[in-house]
């Protein structure tokens, strides 16, 4: 069974091609990890699978349904969540109402059961002994918290992380890495984004290597870290013919 | 989806509001009601009739500030509506006959009949060019009104409906509905803020795309509050409509009331309930003290804008609440389960 399932996804920017021909598909409480350089169209993949920006080409569909062409706050409701690569607070809001604006919109959640969801994603993601602190006075981890806390309280069934784990210390990652196996396990399919490839490796089931908005390569983990393609994508191609598997 | 397990189930609980926002709240009661009891005993009938003008701006910034300051929209066009709420409460009341209280009611509710397909047009529009199309919109409202036939051409219409009535009844009735209006407008802006759409508007107002992200239906949104807020400046409009007992197109349609907004809900605090109310009545103050002074008024204006926009970037209420004090309480606080 294929939760999420994209293909042939394209999307330029006047001559900036940002995804040639995209697929790839993700299963329920499977872990898919996406790797490449930067401009290698890794961020403009999740906008168009969140909706946050339109296709060009291509279909995109979740659960079976298309909804390539669907408003970025119903795939929310359908169980799409993401985070932003740049936290994405709502400043004026403190931490809890953040998170409740997941709960209520994203989920449907009303009143008390609205209150509870949050709080629970907020014990998620470590952060109730900050619920009532302004959003914009966070430091930058827990802003990286909060971006999780508020795309799990809209309970998905498909989380999308965006360098969830750019800019943490290495004694920070072990506690994430947990976090996001045990949303994993529970059944939820993961799409996550990461340059930190040794914490990437812990959690996911499959690796993807995007540059230049193509798919290098695609499968286990380990084997397409240690291709050639990637390595070439990385380091450079002794042979410069040979950029492409 | 599983999660981490909680700590003691149903012990959550979540506040809003509290002892010294109903004290904030008690001091405002009192002023409406020695403001209803005023006009019996200090007040001359001169500052009874400028209270009303009070009245006004203080919708016209509530309703700008729901729209601008919440939904995002920064419309420079809302006299659109001001004027249609003005000629249509003198038609409403002169042509069809409301008794003026409904009239002016009736007046507000056509203007957001009248905002709902608007929006369809101006709402392909964004940021500078939405403002701009705002602006636009409110020129054509006024060339359409100029041209009707029955609306007076150039020099406009004149309210008969209070001919016959004498003067303190007049004066009275229409006092007594501008306080009403306000009052009620006010707390219908709360009401909706302290709704589960008022939640959506503040996180629109912070970051519409992460708001989409977590599931805000943005658009929808601010359909609601363009709809709401252009109710709300065709009330302000059909209550300076007949405070003056008469419309022009050029003072109606005048772009210096956007102006006006703009200053009253920057003054006072962008994006909070009680900013645009504080705004309100500085801006009526120095209106009234400056009066005398001609242009010099227009330059303190500008001055005061300044002052504050350099010193209290979040508005006088912001600076005054430092965002922990609320009189109209929309926010949560936790008390987390034990």
């Amino acid at each position: 069974m294929t939760l999420l399932h994209v293909d042939g996804l394209a999307k330029s920017f006047g001559l900036v091609v940002t995804a040639r021909s995209v697929s790839f598909h993700v299963a329920p409480g499977e872990a898919l990890g996406i790797v490449g350089p930067n401009g290698a169209g890794k961020s403009t993949l999740l906008n168009l699978v969140t909706g946050a920006q339109p296709v060009d080409a291509g279909t995109i569909r979740f659960d079976g349904a298309d909804i390539t062409r669907m408003p970025a706050a119903r795939r929310t409701a359908l169980g799409i969540g993401r985070t932003f690569q740049i936290p994405r607070p709502f400043e004026g809001l403190t931490v809890f109402e953040n998170v409740l604006v997941g709960s209520t919109f994203g989920a449907g959640a009303r009143r008390k059961e609205a209150d509870e969801q949050a709080w629970q994603a907020l014990e998620t993601a470590d952060l109730t002994h900050l619920a009532n602190t302004p959003a914009g006075s966070l430091r930058l981890l827990d802003r990286k918290r909060l971006e999780l806390a508020r795309a799990l309280a809209t309970q998905p069934r498909l989380l999308l992380l965006d360098e969830i784990a750019g800019g943490l210390t290495e004694h920070e990652l072990p506690a994430l890495i947990e976090t996001i196996s045990a949303i994993r396990d529970g059944g939820t399919g993961v799409v996550w984004i990461e340059h930190i490839v040794h914490a990437l490796l812990q959690v996911v089931d499959r690796l993807m290597c995007l540059a230049q908005g193509d798919v290098v390569a695609t499968g286990d983990p380990r084997e397409v870290m240690a291709s050639d393609a990637v390595a070439a994508v990385y380091l450079g191609s002794p042979d410069l013919e040979s950029d492409t598997p | 989806m599983t999660v981490n397990t909680r700590t003691g189930p149903g012990t959550l609980k979540v506040v809003r509001g509290g002892w010294p926002s109903l004290a904030g709240g008690g001091v405002l009661a009192a002023i409406v009601v020695f403001l209803a009891a005023a006009p019996w005993f200090v007040f001359s009938p001169g500052d009874v009739t400028n209270l009303v003008t009070l009245f006004a701006l203080i919708i016209l910034g509530t309703a700008w500030n729901l729209m601008a300051g919440y939904g995002g929209l920064v419309s420079i066009g809302q006299q659109a509506f001001i004027g249609a709420g003005g000629y249509g409460v003198i038609k409403l009341a002169d042509v069809v006959g409301l008794p003026i209280p409904l009239a002016v009611v009736a007046a507000g509710a056509v203007c957001a009949l009248l905002a709902l397909p608007t929006s369809f047009l101006l709402f392909r529009l964004v940021g500078g060019y939405f403002a701009i199309g705002t602006w636009v919109v409110a020129e054509v409202f006024k060339l359409v009104t100029q041209e009707l036939p029955g609306f007076g051409g150039g020099s406009g219409l004149s309210l008969t409906a209070f001919q016959g009535v004498d003067r303190v009844t007049r004066i009275a009735t229409v006092y007594y509905l501008a306080l009403a209006l306000a009052v009620l407008v006010v707390l219908a802006t709360y009401v909706l803020m302290r709704s589960r759409i008022g939640l959506g508007l503040t996180a629109i107002r912070d970051d519409k795309v992460a708001a989409a992200s977590l599931g805000v239906a943005v658009r929808r949104s601010q359909r609601i509050v363009y709809v709401a807020a252009s109710g709300g400046a065709g009330l302000a409009g059909a209550l300076i409509a007949v405070n003056g007992l008469r419309v022009s197109p050029d003072s109606m349609f005048s772009v210096q009331y956007t102006a006006f907004m703009i200053f009253i809900v920057v003054i006072g605090g962008l994006g909070t309930i009680e900013g645009p109310i504080l705004g309100a009545v500085i801006f009526f103050a120095l209106q009234q003290l400056l009066d005398s002074y001609g242009t010099w008024y227009l330059v303190a204006l500008g001055a005061v804008a300044i002052a504050v926009v350099l010193l209290a970037p979040r508005g006088l209420w912001g600076l005054a609440a430092r965002g922990r004090y609320e009189i109209f309480p929309v926010g949560h606080t936790v008390r987390p389960p034990t």
